[in-house]
C-alpha cells in the first residue's frame, strides 16, 4: 500500500469536472479486445441483414421455379470481356445449361460461362413493405428480366433462391434469440433478484424450482411443448409460442446468475453502508447492486442468445419448432437432412455456416463485453 | 457531560441451522449488554475477535435487528428516542445523526460509483441539497479528509487503502452526524497510515464536535484515541474503565491478559511480558457456566465456575468490572501505557 501523499487540498470550487461516462470507459476497454471488436461487426452485420431482409433478398423466399431445382450457386461476377478483346465493368451472373451424366443418366445444371445475365444494384422491383410498414420499390440487387435465373447461392429442392431464404431465415432466427433472451432476462432478473435479496423460504423455493426445471432433459421437454402447439396457429402465433417455450428454460440460468450476485452483494459493506444511509430497498437494488453486476448480466445475456438460436435451430431441424412456410435457419437446415441432398447440393448447408459464425461471434462479443464492463479490469 | 446514547440489556441471539430434520441452535453473540456513551467522548470497545464487538456496533446502528434490549438515542433537548423500536422508515431521520465507518476500505466503497457519488449518496437519500450546493458540500467534506477536488470523478480502485478510508470517513461525516461508530476503522491499514487516519479522526472530532464509538482489537490504537474503554469477552462486557486507569490498573483478569500481550518495542523492558493470550475462546454456542472467562482465567476458583459475576463499580472508582474478585486481585497493568508511537 502506498503511503498517502495527498496534501490537504485547498478548497477549490469545482469548475468543470472532467468526467468520462461509464459507457465511454467501457467502449475504450472493449476496443482493446480485437477478437471481440471483429465479432461485434459480424454480429452487427447479421442483425442489419435481419433488419433489412426484404431489401437485401433478391427474390421472394417462397417464389419457386420447377425449372431450376437444385441449381448450383452462380456466383456474382463483375468483369466481362468485350468483343474487341478488352474488358468492361458489368456485374453479372452466368446462365445455366443442362448436362446429362452419361453413366448415371442424371441431369444436372452446369454454369454456362457464355450466357451473361446482367445484375443491377438498387434495382427497381415490385412494391413491397420493408419490415412490414415502410413502402419500397427498390431491391439491393436484381436481374433485369425477372424470368432469368438468379441464384447467387444456388436453389433448393423447389427452385427457391437460397440467398433470399437465408436472409429471411436470419431475421427469424436472430430475432427469436433476442426475444427469447429478453423474456428470460426479465423473468431471471425479477425472480432471481427477489430470491437473492430477500433470501429465506422464497429463495429456497425458487431455487428448488429452478433445479427441477434444469434437471429435465431440454430437448424432449421442448419437443413435448412444441408438439402441443395447435397446428392451426398462424405463423406469428407459433413464433411467439416457440419464443416462450425457449425462454421457459432460459430464465433459470439467468435467475441463478442474478440470485448469486445478489446473495454475495447483499453482505458487502457498501450495501450495508447504503442501508445505513437510509436508502430504500428499491434504491439499494437499482443504484447500488444492479450496476455492479450489469457486466455479468450483459455477458450472461449475450452468451444466452446463441443458446436460444441453437435451440430454435435444433427444434426446427427436428421438425417441431417453426414450421415451413416460416423460414428460419432451422427449417432451412431441415432440407439438408439427408446425405443425398448434401452430396448433390452442398450449398443447402449455408445456414449452418451462418449459425456457426453468429454463435461464435456472439460468444466472443459477450466475453469482450464482460471484460470491458468490469471496473476492476486493467 | 450529557449522555448521547444508552444501551440497555441488549442481547443478540443468532439461530443456527434448523432445517427440516435438524433442530436449530442458539448462538448468543451479545449477552445483556448495558452501556452509555457520553456526548463528546471517544468510547472504545475492545476484545478478541469473535467477542461480539462488531455485532454490538451493528446492533446499535440497527444494521442488524436486536433480539432483546433497547438502544436509546438522546436528543439535544433531552428526549430519548428508542432506536430499537423504530421501523425502517421511522429511523431514517436518526440515520443522519449516527453514522458508521467500516473496517475494510476495499469493500465498503461501491466499486461502480465515483467518489463524488459515494459521498453525495447520503445527501441525496435524505434530500438535503442538490445541484451546486450538493457539489460544494461534497467537495468541502472531501477536502477536510484530504481528498483533492480533482479526484472526485475517479472510481475507488484508483485510490490507496488510506485514501479510501478517508473517503469512507467523508461519507460518514457529510451528514453532520453526532455519533460515529468506527468499526475497526484503521485495522486494515499500514501502521503509518493508521497514524494519519487516527490523527484525522481526532482532528475531525474537534472540528465537528463528534462522539466516537471506536471498535478495535488494538490496545495501542485504543490507548491513543479513546477516553473510555469497554472490554468485551464472549458477548459480555467484562470491564469498563477510563483509558488511563485501565492501562494502569486493570480490574478484570481478561483485561490483564490483553495488556500482557501488548508488544513492547524496547527489548530491555520486556521482562517476561509480551505473552501471547492463553487458551481458546470457547465456542459461542457452547458457553461455559458461571463466569464466561473462567476457562482461561488463572485466578479462577469454584465460585467462578458456579456463579456468574455481574458488572459492578469497583471501590467507588469510575471502573466497573464483572469479576467476583475484582477488589482482591492485584492485577498488573501495562508497565507504562504503550508508547504513543503516533504522537
Amino acid at each position: 500500500m502506498a503511503v498517502d501523499t495527498i496534501a490537504p487540498a485547498e478548497l477549490v470550487a469545482p469548475k468543470k469536472l472532467k468526467r468520462e461516462s461509464q459507457l465511454a470507459l467501457m467502449w475504450r476497454r472493449f476496443k482493446r479486445h480485437q477478437l471481440a471488436v471483429v465479432s461485434l461487426w459480424i454480429v452487427v452485420f447479421f442483425y442489419l441483414v435481419a433488419a433489412f431482409a426484404e431489401f437485401l433478398a433478391p427474390t421472394d423466399p417462397s417464389a419457386y421455379s420447377a425449372r431450376y431445382t437444385y441449381a448450383p450457386p452462380q456466383g456474382l461476377q463483375f468483369i466481362v470481356s468485350t468483343e474487341d478483346g478488352g474488358w468492361a465493368f458489368q456485374p453479372h451472373v452466368n446462365g445455366y445449361k443442362t448436362e446429362v451424366d452419361p453413366k448415371a443418366m442424371r441431369r444436372s445444371f452446369v454454369i454456362d460461362p457464355e450466357e451473361i445475365i446482367p445484375v443491377q444494384f438498387f434495382a427497381p422491383s415490385k412494391p413491397y413493405y420493408l419490415a412490414g410498414f415502410i413502402p419500397m420499390s427498390i431491391k439491393f440487387m436484381g436481374v433485369e428480366n425477372p424470368r432469368d435465373p438468379f441464384y447467387v447461392l444456388g436453389a433448393d429442392r423447389l427452385g427457391r433462391d437460397m440467398l433470399s431464404r437465408l436472409i429471411h431465415g436470419t431475421r427469424i432466427s436472430l430475432s427469436i434469440g433476442l426475444a427469447g433472451v429478453t423474456l428470460s432476462l426479465f423473468f431471471g432478473i425479477v425472480i432471481g433478484g427477489f430470491a437473492g435479496y430477500y433470501g429465506g423460504w422464497f429463495d429456497s423455493t425458487v431455487m428448488r424450482v429452478v433445479e427441477f426445471i434444469r434437471s429435465m432433459p431440454t430437448i424432449p421437454l421442448w419437443l413435448g411443448l412444441a408438439a402441443a402447439l395447435p397446428k392451426d396457429w398462424s405463423a406469428l402465433q407459433t413464433y411467439f409460442a416457440i419464443t416462450i417455450i425457449l425462454s421457459l428454460i432460459g430464465w433459470t440460468e439467468l435467475a441463478r446468475v442474478v440470485r448469486g450476485r445478489f446473495l454475495s452483494l447483499r453482505t458487502e459493506d457498501f450495501v450495508t453502508a447504503a442501508q445505513l444511509d437510509g436508502a430504500s430497498d428499491w434504491r439499494i437494488v437499482t443504484r447500488h447492486m444492479v450496476p455492479s453486476f450489469t457486466s455479468h448480466i450483459i455477458a450472461a445475456a449475450t452468451l444466452a442468445i446463441p443458446g436460444m438460436i441453437l435451440a430454435e435451430t435444433a427444434l426446427s431441424f427436428l421438425g417441431l419448432g417453426l414450421q415451413p412456410p416460416i423460414v428460419s435457419w432451422g427449417t432451412l437446415l431441415q432440407e439438408a437432412q439427408n446425405i443425398r441432398t448434401l452430396a448433390t447440393a452442398p450449398w443447402l448447408l449455408a445456414p449452418g455456416v451462418c449459425v456457426v459464425m453468429v454463435i461464435l461471434s456472439l460468444n466472443f462479443f459477450g466475453d469482450g463485453l464482460r471484460d470491458a464492463a468490469d471496473p476492476h479490469g486493467r | 457531560m450529557t449522555t448521547l446514547l444508552s444501551v440497555e440489556n441488549l442481547s443478540k441471539v443468532y439461530t443456527l441451522g434448523g432445517g427440516l430434520f435438524k433442530k436449530s441452535r442458539d448462538l448468543v453473540a451479545l449477552n445483556d449488554i448495558s452501556l452509555t456513551v457520553e456526548a463528546g467522548e471517544t468510547l472504545a470497545i475492545v476484545g478478541e475477535s469473535g467477542c461480539g464487538k462488531t455485532t454490538l456496533g451493528r446492533c446499535i446502528i440497527k444494521a442488524q435487528p436486536v433480539t432483546e434490549g433497547k438502544v436509546f438515542y438522546h436528543q439535544e433537548g433531552g428526549q430519548k428516542v428508542e432506536l430499537t423500536a423504530l421501523d425502517k422508515r421511522a429511523i431514517k431521520p436518526w440515520r443522519r445523526d449516527i453514522r458508521m465507518i467500516f473496517q475494510d476500505p476495499m469493500s465498503s466503497l461501491n466499486p461502480n460509483m465515483r467518489v463524488f457519488d459515494i459521498v453525495a449518496e447520503p445527501l441525496r437519500v435524505h434530500r438535503i441539497c442538490k445541484g451546486r450546493e450538493l457539489e460544494e458540500r461534497v467537495v468541502s467534506t472531501l477536502a477536510k479528509v484530504g481528498i483533492p477536488a480533482d479526484a472526485i470523478g475517479r472510481y475507488p480502485h484508483a485510490f490507496s487503502g488510506g485514501q479510501r478510508q478517508r473517503i469512507g470517513i467523508a461519507r460518514a461525516l457529510v451528514l453532520d452526524p453526532k455519533l460515529v461508530i468506527a468499526d475497526e476503522a484503521v485495522s486494515a491499514l499500514d501502521v503509518s497510515i493508521q497514524a494519519q487516519v487516527l490523527n484525522l479522526l481526532d482532528d475531525l472530532k474537534e472540528e465537528f464536535g463528534l462522539t466516537y464509538i471506536f471498535i478495535s482489537h488494538d490496545l495501542g490504537v485504543v490507548n491513543y484515541i479513546a477516553d473510555r474503554v469497554v472490554v468485551m469477552y464472549l458477548g459480555h462486557v467484562v470491564e469498563t474503565s477510563p483509558t488511563e486507569l485501565l492501562f494502569e490498573r486493570p480490574r478484570h483478569p481478561y483485561t490483564e491478559m490483553l495488556l500482557e500481550a501488548l508488544p513492547i518495542a524496547d527489548p530491555s523492558r520486556r521482562k517476561g511480558r509480551n505473552k501471547e493470550l492463553k487458551g481458546e475462546i470457547p465456542y459461542l454456542g457452547n458457553r461455559p457456566q458461571g463466569c464466561p472467562f473462567h476457562t482461561r482465567c488463572k485466578y479462577a476458583e469454584d465460585k467462578c465456575r458456579a456463579e456468574k459475576p455481574v458488572l459492578r463499580p469497583i471501590n467507588g472508582t469510575a471502573q466497573m468490572a464483572a469479576c467476583h474478585f475484582a477488589e482482591k486481585l492485584n492485577l498488573q497493568g501495562a508497565y507504562e501505557a504503550p508508547q504513543k508511537v503516533f504522537a
